[in-house]
């Protein structure tokens, strides 16, 4: 507790609080603490929280004294589920019978992470008669978190919140829930419709999330730019990332009012010097000049200079497969596989469908047990998995191609006679269709 | 906590699986059941089986993929999905159908 906290007063000891020194500890320092959340369900939740948080808290003490851990998993779920409940049981509910089963329900939030007020509200009321009153939003998993629930009431809460129209997520080995960033309602960078294509995927394949039988987890990510604000290219299974193919656009007079106002060697320093491939240059009349050709889309110039740059008008997206953090092998980025892709009309949203259907199913067919589809395609080699999928190989799919080892050039005329022939195909294609 | 069947007492955890693996038996297998609302029929006994005979053969419950392929196999591509495990098992095949065989408890993050 903070100085003058009026619950500061009440002493610690009465009314059969546990006294948590080392939990007190935490609150020192600038930031928030989930203790001091903790601590205001014991002390202001509802009753039935206050019993939960003040057994919870006291187990975490003596977790923190003992430095161990009394939490085993279970095999909890609800009617038709395989999974989305996180079963805890404690293993010291003798001294602390209130918090004996503290399961989590991991929710599905709303493409976008749209809510309203209400909705919030109407969560809160639920999990404070089912639960313990302890929410995260969100967690990694991007699930809304509902922490603290007995065995008993897990049916229940899950029918109250599916009545007002939320799904559990994924856990286990399961498609899990995915994420898209805020996206074009709030954001103008948005390269894409993020929230659309992220329903409609999870929509598709929820048969995967809630009746786990994939090798192991599974994850969809869908970020309007290459900022990446829900993490797609490091965290996501199949990472939809906006892009776009035409020129970054530039808007001259808001160049010189930038410079006028931060000053020449500001620019120069934030922005000029930071283009990781030297593509900008600043003119002598303090107007930009951009090689749009040698641009990489990282987005730093467009986010210092958000009134004088923005993204191009030709939209779409790119996909990346098998990003994922460590465990069989290292912490992998997501391989660049679609290099590029328009994502406006019904067709090219069922385009998209099926391509991620197409590599869940393959995910599901050659992944051994708890392998990620990035570990899976560094086990059977890149060129394998693009055959397997029919994707044709491009070089926009390799950084660098002539400083990169790995790329051989054997036939590579043919080669490339065979991708203008696609091109020009392509091309014909998409002018009859006009 | 125990199973009470024809006079003997079967211990188990707190979940209900039960925690010396010797102890299963048919009757056992249908006392399980009972405590989860299922009745036993032939379909429901054939993934029970299916999953203690790969368990004596690997030690090890089968994924969710291989049990379905054998259902597959044995019953038909109609009931051979994961749907259809649902419906013999509504809380999964993982946790229901391995509890009632007598395996032990699923790990993992499930």
């Amino acid at each position: 507790m903070k100085d003058g906290d009026p619950r500061d007063e009440k002493p610690v000891t009465g009314e059969g609080k546990h006294p948590t020194p080392h939990l007190d500890q935490l609150e020192d320092g600038p930031w928030p603490s989930f203790v001091t959340g903790l601590k205001r369900l014991r002390d202001e939740g509802a009753p039935n929280n206050q019993k939960m948080m003040n057994d919870l808290l006291g187990q975490l003490n003596h977790s923190y004294e003992n430095k161990l851990g009394y939490w085993k998993g279970g095999t909890l779920s609800v009617f038709g589920y395989g999974g989305g409940i996180i079963p805890r049981f404690s293993e010291v509910a003798d001294k602390f019978p209130e918090s004996k089963e503290f399961h989590t329900l991991r929710v599905m939030p709303p493409a976008g992470f749209h809510y309203s007020t209400d909705l919030l509200r109407q969560m809160c009321d639920i999990w404070e008669k089912y639960g313990s009153g302890l929410i995260a939003f969100h967690g990694q998993s991007g699930d809304i978190m509902f922490q603290g629930c007995t065995s008993e009431n897990v049916q229940p809460a899950f029918d109250e919140l599916n009545k007002i129209g939320f799904d559990l997520g994924g856990a286990g080995p399961a498609l899990r829930t995915a994420m898209s960033c805020v996206g074009h309602a709030r954001c103008e960078q948005s390269c894409f419709d993020e929230v659309r294509a992220h329903r409609t995927i999870i929509n598709t394949l929820l048969d995967e999330m809630h009746r786990p039988a994939l090798p192991y987890k599974f994850k969809f990510k869908f970020s309007g730019c290459a900022n990446d604000c829900v993490n797609a290219i490091h965290r996501a299974d199949f990472a939809v990332i906006g892009t776009w193919r035409d020129d970054i656009k530039i808007d001259q007079q808001k160049v010189k009012e930038h410079i006028a106002e931060k000053g020449r060697k500001y620019t120069i320093d934030t922005v000029v010097n930071m283009c990781p491939t030297r593509a900008i240059s600043l003119n002598d009349d303090d107007t930009l000049e951009i090689d749009n050709p040698s641009c990489v889309r990282c987005m730093h110039c467009i986010n210092v200079m958000t009134k004088a740059l923005s993204p191009g008008d030709d939209k779409g997206v790119s996909i990346m497969i098998g990003g994922k953090r460590a465990l069989k092998i290292g912490d992998l980025m997501g391989i660049m596989v679609v290099p590029f892709m328009k994502l406006e009309t019904d067709e090219d949203f069922e385009k998209l469908t099926e391509f991620g259907e197409q590599v869940v199913e393959f995910f599901a067919d050659n992944a051994l047990e708890h392998e990620r589809i990035g570990e899976t395609i560094d086990r059977i080699g890149l060129p394998a998995f693009l055959e397997a999928l029919d994707i044709p190989p491009d070089p926009n799919m390799v950084n660098h191609p002539r400083t990169s080892c790995f790329v051989r050039t054997d036939d590579f005329d043919d080669e490339a006679a065979k991708w203008f022939e696609r091109k020009a195909r392509e091309a014909g294609l998409q002018i009859s269709a006009e | 906590m125990s199973y009470q069947v024809n006079g003997h007492t079967v211990e188990h955890d707190e979940e209900g699986y039960i925690t010396n693996l010797a102890d299963w038996n048919k009757e056992l297998a249908l006392e399980i059941a009972r405590t989860e609302n299922i009745e036993m029929d032939d379909e429901r006994w054939e993934v029970v089986n299916f999953l203690r005979d790969y368990y004596e053969e690997y030690q090890i419950a089968p994924a969710v993929r291989v049990l379905i392929k054998a259902i597959k196999k044995s019953m038909g591509p109609e009931k051979g999905n994961n749907k259809y495990m649902y419906e013999l098992f509504p809380y999964g095949p993982a946790k229901q159908a391995c509890k009632i065989a007598g395996l032990p408890k699923p790990t993992g993050c499930v």
